[in-house]
């Protein structure tokens, strides 16, 4: 849950990335690091295994102005998408304030998004929370691969198979281009954001 | 949740129990990394938002490996560097005490003093949680 400081006149809020390994949830955070530097003041925390895949998570603060008179400090978090993981994702999804869920557009990672996706209502519902109640947003990673002409599920595929009972704000993107990165990092800041604000009195 | 008076309380038994007896940074967080407070000497200027995220992630992964070899947790970590040295204790279930100390500091005094401040931050911690 998000810490308010009504000393410091700072809320703190956490953001998780979530979605099966390999999806693009690292590449989201370097894109945004890269982006918005101006506004990042520290490095951003990774941490990897020797074959680059995230081992732990990765971690990227940066304040995205004043709301009411109060400093909103954005911390991104990314959970290891590998199944064997679990215990880090739990441990990575506690005080968990926003969720974006990265997709992967790929035909074969079907079956991957959805036990994913099944992951984190599990997951949630260690901490009492609901999946239908937390500010979500998908998103469709890999959709340049299309141009390669790789294989990539429908958009309505994934709708169908993500999106079809949640009916949350969803965004078609390349982590790696940069497309609609920003816009699905805007989007879930800002239902975050709105959902903090009644506790901001 | 915290309000100015709870607060300025804990940040009190910081000062008092940490800061007077000379260490250089203390970090009270919760366990999914918030800061609650945080006082320094002014010199070390260290990324605090990383190493609350760091610090909160890193307990969780030591009281997973408690519970896998049958201890309930590890309620203390301590890592010893060359010039700097790290203290973490848990406080009540939620929160996490960091400390960064540099030699002159000794670790058995610290240690006391981190069992008297949990005790006093327990006085403030406990009525906010049955108002929870």
């Amino acid at each position: 849950m998000a810490f308010i400081n009504p000393k410091t006149k700072e809320v703190q809020t956490k953001i998780v990335y979530y979605g099966p390994g390999r999806g693009g949830k690292t590449t989201n955070l370097e894109y945004i690091y890269k982006k918005f530097n101006q506004r990042i003041k520290t490095d951003m925390v990774v941490i990897k295994t020797h074959g680059d895949r995230t081992l732990f998570f990765d971690f990227l603060p940066f304040d995205i102005g004043k709301i009411k008179g109060y400093d909103i400090k954005i911390q991104l978090y990314t959970v290891p998408g590998q199944v064997k993981y679990d215990a880090t994702r739990k441990l990575v999804l506690r005080g968990v304030d926003g969720i974006v869920f990265v997709a992967d557009s790929l035909v074969v990672r079907r079956e991957k998004n959805i036990l994913s996706l099944k992951n984190l209502r599990d997951n949630l519902s260690l901490y009492k929370k609901n999946i239908s109640d937390m500010p979500l947003v998908l998103q469709y990673n890999k959709r340049d691969l299309a141009e390669q002409g790789i294989p990539l599920l429908p958009l309505q595929t994934l709708e169908q198979d993500l999106n079809s009972q949640l009916k949350v704000p969803s965004f078609e993107a390349s982590a790696l281009s940069g497309t609609n990165v920003a816009q699905t990092m805007k989007k879930i800041v800002l239902m975050t954001v709105a959902s903090l604000q009644k506790q901001l009195i | 949740m915290f309000g100015q008076k709870e607060l300025d309380g804990i940040e009190e038994i910081l000062q008092k129990d940490f800061m007077d007896l000379g260490v250089h940074s203390v970090v009270f967080i919760d366990m999914a990394g918030n800061i609650i407070a945080n006082l320094d000497n002014g010199v070390m200027g260290h990324d605090i938002y990383s190493l609350a995220a760091l610090a909160a992630g890193n307990f969780g992964a030591v009281s997973s490996m408690a519970k896998i070899i049958g201890e309930d947790e590890f309620s203390l970590l301590f890592h010893k560097g060359e010039k700097e040295n790290m203290h973490f204790s848990k406080v009540m279930t939620d929160f996490l005490l960091v400390i960064i100390f540099g030699n002159e500091v000794s670790l058995g005094f610290l240690r006391l003093k981190v069992a008297e401040a949990i005790e006093k931050l327990k006085l403030i911690l406990e009525p906010l949680q049955v108002l929870d």
